[in-house]
């Protein structure tokens, strides 16, 4: 019974070997294709920058939920991501609200 | 008196006490590195003109797969734990400590390379843009290049690689000269801060690894779920110092 319940608890673990492995190819994979990307004119700067944070998002994705567990966590640590992702999300429109009132042309050199 | 919850589930969190320690401590990091990234998007939608081309891409790209081997490292040696292979434990998180050496050691060629970069402001209004090469009393060297104006120094973005030559500049000519430092301009301000405090970081979770790998390790042998606990801890962050990283690299290197 206990031989078992060993193997399927090594089972389980060589699933989720596997799968981090997946994940790292994919992040190998996605770092190329953000240096590629960030070569290709797609129009405008901005456009650029937009697939090159597309593409980091992505990555991120894959070792938050991965690599973090976060695709499978218990409620407590999504009560405090959730108050995490609340204060960055108002720390980032407070500071595209306050472009309005930027001082343009800082001067870089 | 033992501390409670080390290993086993508290019942109104479901979770071990520091793996609920791990996430605040993350969530206070979430906001440090936002408060930085938020400064740097002022400053860069501010400037009149932003540079580009300033970094090593290749160095860069580099540093960044280190830093992804290192992750699947670190959860991979979690994972051995789990499974009960010590053995297994000990290698991929040497794997881990060797990546964190060549990340820190790139990136201090990378800091390096920005301290022994001058631009040279010339008293007849032209720039010399490269490497010092010696720094004399009466006249320094500098293997680099004339800059067409203040435009070519920042934006690399149309010029085509050229071989440096040494340039020979007599010190009276010079009307002023500085290195890339962080005191350059605010590009190399917000690269020097936000890599430092990632380097910082780096070395923390590093230190942290190293210990755990070397004398900690012993706590195998009398409490292994603990240490498999505090393995798993010390993974959380050092993925995070990944995450901070896959942004990082994207906006100063490439854009």
């Amino acid at each position: 019974m206990s031989e078992q319940k060993s193997a399927n608890h090594d089972e389980h673990f060589s699933h989720h070997v596997r799968r981090y492995l997946y994940v790292f190819y994919a992040l190998l994979f996605g770092t190329l294709i953000t240096v590629g990307a960030s070569f290709i004119p797609f129009g405008s700067r901005e456009i650029n920058i937009a697939v090159a944070l597309f593409i980091a998002s992505g990555k991120a994705f894959l070792v938050a939920g991965y690599f973090m567990h976060l695709i499978s966590e218990r409620k407590m640590i999504y009560g405090i991501l959730g108050f995490t992702v609340f204060f960055f999300v108002g720390l980032m429109g407070l500071t595209l609200w306050s472009m309005a009132d930027f001082p343009v042309h800082t001067v870089t050199h | 008196m033992e501390i409670p919850y080390t290993s086993e589930i508290r019942r109104d969190t479901g979770l071990y006490n520091a793996k609920v320690g791990i996430w605040l401590f993350l969530a206070s990091e979430v906001m440090l590195f936002g408060a930085l990234f938020s400064s740097y998007i002022l400053l860069r939608v501010g400037a009149v003109e932003w540079p580009y081309g300033w970094l090593n891409v290749p160095l860069g790209t580099a540093n960044t797969l280190v830093l992804i081997t290192s992750s699947i490292t670190t959860v991979m040696a979690w994972a051995s734990l789990k499974m009960g292979n010590f053995g297994r434990f000990k290698i991929y998180h040497a794997i881990t400590i060797c990546c964190a050496i060549t990340f820190l050691g790139i990136k201090s060629y990378e800091y390096h390379d920005k301290f022994i970069h001058y631009q040279v402001n010339l008293k007849d209004g032209r720039i010399v843009d490269g490497h010092m090469e010696e720094n004399g009393k009466d006249e320094i060297v500098i293997l680099g290049r004339y800059a067409k104006d203040l435009h070519d120094v920042i934006d690399l973005h149309e010029r085509h690689f050229e071989k440096p030559q040494p340039i020979k500049i007599e010190r009276s000519e010079i009307a002023s000269m500085d290195n890339y430092g962080p005191w350059h301009n605010t590009y190399t301000a917000i690269y020097f801060t936000l890599t430092g405090l990632h380097a910082l970081h780096v070395i923390g979770g590093a230190v942290v690894i190293t210990y755990l790998w070397l004398f900690g390790a012993s706590m195998w042998k009398t409490d292994p779920e603990r240490f498999t606990n505090r393995v798993e801890v010390s993974g959380l962050f050092w993925h995070f110092v990944d995450l901070v990283w896959i942004f990082l690299f994207p906006v100063l290197y490439l854009l």
